[in-house]
């Protein structure tokens, strides 16, 4: 057995134990990439030498006593979290010299704990788009099946921890990033509540939707890391000051009671039908595990795309102003400051970046500001009321986490409508800042898996980990694994 | 046409903390470039504000001194635009909900009292410096970005130059009271930019504004307005009209240029700081900042004009600055008549503290050496125009009036045989005027005065020569 192929949790157990080495964790990983990397292309840096000096490190941390949760566990890191001394380019031409000269606060604390780095995963430049194709390097392959997109952002980490080219991942996700990829992927994705995970170190997108989160091979898995990475941050405001509890503590409780509701506005028309069979069946499944269904109503969910993308491309467009080429990453000369700022973000940016600068510079002018943006802003309260009252008829929401399995590479790139259709059932999560996970519940005829989504309460992460962990035991989607 | 000028000030005022506003890197003016900088106040991808309290709670004092509501609750807000000095594409400002809102400060203009509105005040961080090398490249130095600026909005109730002014030194005035400004313009620790408009005397419609920046000194304030009325005046007279736009005032010249028309003028695009969570200020904290307050100048001039039975006019002068009123009452706490402290700090300390361009917590000398030389005066030992050589001395050297008075033998002659030496010598030389002032020309008791100070080189105690002048003259 390849010790790259293991959960988290069954390494830990067999670090714990003294039964594996970290060094030996870290070669079959690196066996593994050497074998399919060239077919996935999930990473834009592999960090072969540091990650055998992590291992060292892990050894000498167990050697004297010590161990955490990810000690000597081979992480893959998506490309727009800080790593100190380590390229992060957030998979765009305009960082690709970047070195950050600090950390961010999820991979320090993952540091703590001596886990080890595999590499930094690609992902669509800055986080902005749902298939990983608008990397500004190169594509990511959907591992069941190459010719598909990964999804994304979060498409590299996704298809390496399916891959089994690292043991588990992190993402980020502001409109699905790490859940509609997992589901993509047949791998399991979740999204904290906003705040429960310092975004300190996470190259921003849209400040007030991003939450860093894992992506893994089992619930279990998500958990573990989870009390690693979650809790208050003194160097992120927007983070939370409420006590991280053992997000492991409920796992393998019983679910019999929970109402679970399904929103009538999430099944709909254009939806792939082997999707909504999946989904529908998992619910079937939940109900004989004791769940009761509800339909419910989240009404204003019809807004919530056109929401997101002015509420995100606003934030982006002055998140992004800082790359003018003055002081690190991409600078073209000019013959003046305006041509130098020009050529290097011409050049530097890709086409879907730029997109959504225009779209959120022209949201927040004069004159459009009332009509746009702040518009944006009362109807994502609206939308974040449908989920409250929702929520004080159900403990958990159920929807598909896509409407789609993986599509076709280069199928819907030239419309990017199409594409932000992809992020239908998962965006608003973000606007409500809610917790929700992907797990999969599944596969199409043409043996590509399908996510199913679980939305919580706020900080209610071990309730939604509690039912998924129950879903997935009782089903072997979780076991099943692409060949490569 | 009579004309009236119309006048608003905005006002940026770097607080004194410790630290920058958004992150732990030093304040201090004046370091090698690029040395107090991290990667938050550089805006490195990724990194995230945390908001200094100390800024807020500097702001929140001048709120209250500037008699402002204090917001509950307010933002940031983000202003967006390019420039190589501004790290991140954007400023840390607020917009909508601000700190402080509808205050006033008092001026006094011509003796009668006028109050300022204070339309808002907000916390803001700073810009870094553009470098222009004469090479052709310029380069940054973001020590100053970060830096906490308060800007001080007020409404344009200002109505000439000279208001600007005493406004401007109003509000330094206040700043430095509450330690949370050292109010230095030449170093750009307090920056004023002025919108300007001009409108007939008769009409209350307000006219085209223009928005004058660069303004760093107190003359600039006066001379940069000055010229700016007299400009829209002249145009306006001329059949003209006025543009909107920004303008730039150039010491060199004295005059404003044009800098950038309406048209051009910058859509900042603010939205709230989504890093950022609100700013909660609890009644709580408002009350214990309230607590703290020193005593403004305006509650100084009324204890010392009550308590020192000082005129309104020494009173002002001696609160302009806290360490001078606290010099003064020093004085006062050693025996100093209080008037006569006062006289002496207006007319001979800030004089020479001006000659020098000193502050007078720089002056050598002590409250207490004031106050020993004027007892020397009191006791006849020295008199009052010996005296102020003696206080001179003491400001160059630092040293105790006492020794220098005894080492330099200037103590006054008051034993009467030496004066009538003197006078009877003073006689003998000017025997005509002795005839003169015989014959009734009494005035000329000035010349024999000034006669016998001549030859005593002033020592003399002028009570006595002027007794013993009339006792001899006359007798």
């Amino acid at each position: 057995m390849k010790l790259n192929e293991l959960s988290l949790t069954e390494l830990h157990r067999m670090i714990r134990n003294g039964e594996v080495r970290p060094h030996e964790i870290i070669i079959d990983v690196f066996k593994r990439i050497q074998e399919v990397e060239e077919k996935v292309k999930a990473f834009v840096t592999l960090t072969v030498d540091k990650a055998y000096e992590m291992a060292k490190d892990a050894e000498d941390f167990l050697f004297s006593g010590k161990i955490n949760a990810v000690t000597g566990i081979p992480l893959a890191i998506k490309d727009n979290i800080c790593t100190r001394g380590i390229l992060t380019t957030c998979s765009s031409k305009i960082l690709y010299n970047f070195y950050p000269p600090y950390e961010s606060t999820v991979t320090s604390r993952l540091l703590s704990g001596k886990y080890i780095l595999v590499g930094k995963t690609n992902m669509d430049e800055f986080a902005m788009g749902s298939s990983t194709e608008n990397s500004g390097f190169h594509i990511t392959r959907n591992p069941w099946d190459l010719e598909r997109v990964p999804g994304g952002s979060s498409g590299g980490s996704a298809a390496a921890v399916v891959a089994d080219e690292c043991i588990a991942a992190l993402g980020s996700d502001t409109g699905g990033s790490i859940r509609q990829p997992a589901a993509f992927c047949g791998v399991v994705g979740l999204k904290p509540t906003y705040g429960r995970v310092s975004r300190f170190g996470l190259v921003a997108f849209a400040s007030s939707l991003d939450q860093i989160g894992p992506i893994t091979k089992c619930v279990s898995d998500s958990a573990i890391l989870m009390n690693v990475i979650g809790g208050y941050d003194p160097m992120d405001s927007t983070s939370v000051p409420i006590n991280v509890l053992d997000f492991t503590e409920n796992l393998g409780k019983e679910v019999k009671g929970f109402k679970i509701g399904i929103p009538k506005e999430y099944f709909i028309e254009g939806m792939d039908k082997e999707v909504e069979e999946r989904v529908k069946e998992a619910i079937e499944h939940l109900e004989s595990l004791g769940c009761i269904p509800q339909e419910i109503s989240l009404p204003y969910t019809e807004y919530a795309i056109a929401t997101y993308y002015i509420v995100a491309t606003s934030e982006a467009s002055s998140n992004l102003a800082r790359y003018d080429g003055v002081k690190y990453g991409l600078r073209f000369e000019g013959k003046d400051l305006l041509q130098m700022y020009m050529k290097t973000r011409q050049r530097g940016f890709g086409a879907e970046v730029k997109r959504r600068i225009m779209l959120g510079t022209y949201s927040l002018s004069a004159g459009y500001y009332e009509a746009y943006y702040k518009k944006a802003l009362q109807v994502r309260t609206l939308i974040k009321q449908d989920f409250e009252n929702a929520f004080e008829k159900v403990d958990f929401i159920i929807t598909p986490t896509s409407p789609t399995p993986a599509f076709k590479i280069g199928e819907k790139i030239d419309d990017p409508l199409q594409m932000y259709l992809s992020d239908i059932f998962t965006i608003s999560v973000n606007l409500a800042g809610l917790p929700a996970i992907s797990i999969p519940c599944g596969f199409t005829l043409n043996g590509l898996p399908v996510g199913l989504q679980i939305i919580g309460k706020p900080f209610d992460e071990a309730g939604i980990l509690q039912l998924a962990y129950a879903y997935e035991q009782s089903t072997p989607w979780h076991k099943m694994k692409p060949v490569l | 046409m009579k004309y009236e000028a119309v006048i608003g000030l905005e006002v940026h005022a770097q607080l004194l903390t410790e630290s920058k506003i958004f992150c732990s890197c030093s304040t201090r003016f004046g370091s090698d470039a690029n040395t107090q900088v991290c990667p938050v106040c550089l805006g490195m991808p990724g990194v995230l504000p945390v908001l200094n309290k100390k800024a807020v709670e500097y702001a929140i004092k001048t709120g209250i001194a500037l008699n402002c509501r204090i917001a509950s609750l307010s933002r940031f807000a983000r202003k967006n635009y390019f420039y190589p000095d501004l790290p991140k594409g954007y400023q840390i400002s607020q917009y909508e909900l601000p700190l402080c809102e509808d205050g006033y400060l008092e001026i006094t203009v011509d003796g009668k009292k006028r109050k300022i509105r204070i339309k808002r005040i907000h916390l803001e961080e700073d810009a870094g410096k553009n470098i222009h090398d004469p090479s052709g490249y310029s380069f940054v130095d973001f020590n100053r970005t970060g830096v906490p600026l308060l800007e001080i909005v007020s409404e344009p109730d200002i109505k000439t130059s000279r208001e600007a002014v005493l406004y401007m030194k109003k509000l330094r005035t206040i700043l430095r009271y509450l330690g949370v400004c050292d109010g230095n313009m030449e170093q750009g620790s307090l920056r004023c930019d002025a919108n300007v408009s001009v409108k007939p005397a008769d009409s209350a419609d307000f006219g085209v504004k223009t928005e004058i920046k660069n303004i760093n000194s107190f003359k600039f304030v006066e001379k940069a307005l000055e010229y700016e009325i007299k400009r829209q005046i002249k145009i306006l007279g001329e059949g003209g009209k006025i543009i909107q736009e920004t303008r730039l005032w150039d010491s060199q010249t004295g005059t404003t240029q044009s800098m950038r028309s309406k048209e051009e003028a910058h859509d900042y695009r603010y939205f709230p700081e989504p890093d950022l969570v609100p700013v909660i200020v609890s009644e709580e904290w408002i009350n214990r900042i309230r607590k703290q307050m020193p005593e403004l100048p305006d509650q100084k001039i009324e204890r010392f004009i009550k308590d020192y039975s000082l005129p309104e006019y020494d009173a002002e002068i001696l609160t302009e600055e806290k360490a001078l009123a606290e010099w003064f009452e020093e004085a006062v706490k050693y025996g100093g008549k209080p008037k006569e402290v006062s006289n002496w700090i207006m007319v001979e300390l800030l004089r020479l503290l001006n000659e020098d361009g000193k502050e007078i917590e720089e002056c050598p000398v002590k409250p207490e050496g004031l106050v020993k030389l004027l007892g020397l005066v009191e006791r006849g030992t020295i008199n009052r125009n010996t005296a102020k050589d003696v206080f001179e001395e003491m400001y160059k050297t630092g040293r105790d009036p006492g020794s220098l008075v005894q080492e330099k033998g200037l103590t006054q002659i008051s034993d009467e045989t030496a004066i009538i030496d003197t006078i009877m010598e003073v006689i003998k030389r000017n025997p005509k005027e002795v005839e003169r002032f015989k014959a009734g020309e009494e005035k000329l008791l000035g010349f024999f005065m000034g006669q016998v100070m001549k030859l005593t080189k002033g020592k003399a105690n002028p009570k006595i020569v002027n007794e013993l002048l009339l006792k001899i003259l006359k007798g």
